[in-house]
């Protein structure tokens, strides 16, 4: 029934700011109203005469009243969007050490190949014939994630890396039914520290789930697994490295004693930026795995541009790849998208295209200005990144798992702030005030009041050890019992703590016009 | 009236053949706010350790495991509108359902007071 963790929700005592200003504008950083409030009803920023003769053609369906957009002028636009775009943090403005999301630098190289008119200008059903480069780029980067994974077969379609997982699971469940055992294999096992889209993605497709406990060394033990196998078992899914930034290091025997029980091996490879060029999942047993391209190689996340998922399968499961995918002839290259067209049994289809083009050049713009050499160093750099935050700071925050060497990412727990009144929460909400995005805080949830670090390649030597002179500097003083520099925090972000608990028992999601507002926009 | 606990954190309080089921004080301290209860429906029946309600607070979502089998005979419908209760009295107004326990044999399998509380200090 319950998690781990003790997140508190409260909001804090109320700090006061020894100088408040008339404005509410704190010097350089404005306060931002919404558009409808900076905007008035019966003002507009655009002179439109009025049509003669005006003859709708709706049938009667036409709107009778104003509609109730904010006029705004064009400066005021532009003040309002670029206002807000300035209390954007990114990866562009520092360090973004939230662990588990792989916050990289995303090289403006990449950008500028992604908009040469070729790749950026292309329709997705225009003839194979003239866009012949944007097939061969595809081609070329599956070619690149199957060498790197030392798998068979590459799905590019997957738009993220929980449509990744779909894939991969969907390509096991084709493969089980192939051989006749759909309705007796319908169990995966899924360790407690795993992605929530492991055991989401399972079931979304019919399968039970059925957890591998966790252990006090954050490691999955093969007798674990073994115990929980069975003629019922189609599947584990298993992260590595794993969500407690640590290498599963039973995970070929675990591969083993799954193959041996007639399962499927599943790898979760939103992990895989910390061992490109170091080890290939091909040979530590993997059947399935997807490839977070936002991530590993470096595609901007969110905002900035979609994620993509591209799903690497082994030669048991690449019969099963889903339509459509590229090949070549010697007419050159052309997509198979029909089921019937494919040589082998695709499993269907995950989407309406090929997939997310911005990303794959993106991607292989990243892997060719790298060279094999720079994705291994990328991946070095990043656990060595790690690991030197881990050193920095495990003498004042403490390790749940010891102090052995992590991965890409450092976990610490909350027993380093037991009894001093300040929780994961307070810390994260300190480094706001710090000028840093926090770290993942409660997850993974088998580790209590979790802080889960991920500097990445990115950051320089003189970059980590500013970030660790600061959270010293916070551990100190939660330490020495400067409570209210944590309870109150952040003081100086353009919102103060906000209370999640009537937001999420109360949300307003629609915006409610002031009554003389109303009476205008009528 | 006796009062068995899980290693979930869920309480069951018999009352003839009748038990009460929720969850222990230290599961909401840990939970914080409860902001959304989803019950079973009344005439469901449950096995031991099946999901049978879901609580979702602030921070995570999570199950609510029957402690043992039987057939959901009354559910705390209050809980749908004011989910806070679940914080305010989670042995008393913030109970989530009751159950028709089939055999209660299986309440031996349970820990008592003594024993729950123990296994509190022991996390």
């Amino acid at each position: 029934m319950l998690n781990r963790q003790g997140r508190p929700t409260a909001a804090g005592e109320a700090g006061t700011n020894a100088h408040p200003t008339f404005t509410g504008n704190k010097a350089l950083a404005q306060v931002e109203p919404l558009i409808f409030e900076v905007g008035r009803y019966d003002v507009t920023g655009v002179d439109l005469d009025e049509p003669e003769d005006f003859k709708p053609r709706l049938g009667g369906l036409e709107r009778k009243e104003a509609i109730g957009l904010p006029g705004l002028s064009e400066p005021e636009t532009m003040r309002h969007y670029v206002r807000l775009s300035q209390m954007n943090y990114g990866i562009d403005t520092g360090l973004f050490p939230l662990g588990s999301c792989t916050m990289k630098h995303n090289a403006r190289l990449n950008e500028r190949v992604a908009r040469l008119p070729g790749f950026s200008d292309v329709h997705p059903l225009q003839p194979v014939s003239t866009v012949q480069g944007a097939l061969e780029l595809m081609s070329e980067l599956g070619r690149y994630l199957v060498t790197l994974t030392n798998m068979t077969t590459v799905a590019l379609s997957p738009k993220a890396g929980a449509h990744g997982e779909l894939c991969g699971m969907m390509a096991i469940k084709a493969a089980i039914e192939a051989k006749g055992e759909g309705a007796t294999r319908n169990v995966v096992l899924v360790p407690d520290s795993a992605h929530g889209t492991n055991p989401a993605t399972a079931a979304l497709i019919g399968f039970k789930v059925r957890p591998v406990p966790a252990r006090e060394d954050g490691w999955v033990h093969v007798e674990d697994v073994k115990k929980l196998l069975g003629p019922d078992v189609a599947a584990i899914m298993l992260t590595n490295p794993n969500t407690c930034g640590l290498f599963e290091n039973q995970v070929a025997e675990i591969a083993k004693a799954i193959h041996d029980a007639g399962a499927y091996f599943y790898c979760d490879g939103a992990n895989f930026n910390a061992i490109v060029g170091k080890a290939r999942p091909g040979d530590l047993g993997v059947d399935a795995m997807h490839i977070n391209l936002h991530k590993t190689f470096s595609t901007p996340h969110g905002g900035g541009g979609p994620g993509s998922g591209p799903v690497v399968l082994s030669a048991r499961l690449a019969p099963f790849a889903p339509v459509p995918f590229v090949t070549v002839d010697k007419d050159g290259f052309r997509l198979v998208e029909q089921e019937e067209d494919a040589d082998e049994k695709p499993f269907g289809r995950m989407t309406a295209f090929h997939g997310q083009m911005g990303m794959y050049v993106r991607a292989l713009s990243y892997m060719l200005s790298h060279g094999s050499d720079g994705m291994r160093q990328a991946s070095e750099d990043a656990v060595l990144n790690a690991n030197y935050i881990r050193a920095g700071l495990s003498d004042l925050m403490t390790l749940p798992f010891g102090d052995k060497p992590c991965m890409h990412e450092v976990l610490f727990d909350d027993a380093w702030l037991k009894d001093t009144g300040v929780t994961t929460l307070d810390v994260a909400k300190a480094m706001i005030d710090e000028g840093y995005h926090p770290m993942t805080m409660y997850f993974p949830l088998v580790v209590h009041g979790a802080m889960l670090i991920e500097p990445t390649e990115s950051e320089s030597k003189t970059s980590l050890d500013l970030f660790i002179a600061t959270l010293r500097d916070l551990a100190m003083a939660a330490k020495n019992g400067d409570t209210a520099r944590f309870t109150g925090a952040p003081y100086h972000a353009p919102r103060r703590r906000l209370d999640e608990t009537r937001a999420a028992r109360n949300p307003v999601l629609k915006w409610t016009p002031p009554a003389p507002l109303a009476e205008a926009a009528e | 009236m006796t009062t068995r606990y899980t290693k979930d954190h869920e309480y069951i309080r018999l009352d003839g053949d009748t038990g009460t089921v929720g969850i222990t004080d230290y599961a909401q301290q840990q939970l914080g706010d409860v902001v959304f209860v989803e019950l079973p429906s009344v005439g469901k029946s449950v096995s031991k350790g099946d999901e049978a309600a879901v609580v979702e607070s602030v921070k995570a979502a999570s199950e609510i495991y029957a402690p043992v089998s039987g057939e959901v005979v009354e559910v705390n419908g209050d809980l749908e509108a004011t989910p806070g209760t679940v914080n305010e009295d989670p042995s008393g107004r913030g109970w989530f359902m009751k159950l028709k326990v089939k055999d209660q044999g299986e309440l031996d399998g349970l820990m008592t007071e003594e024993q729950y509380q123990d296994f509190v200090k022991s996390l």
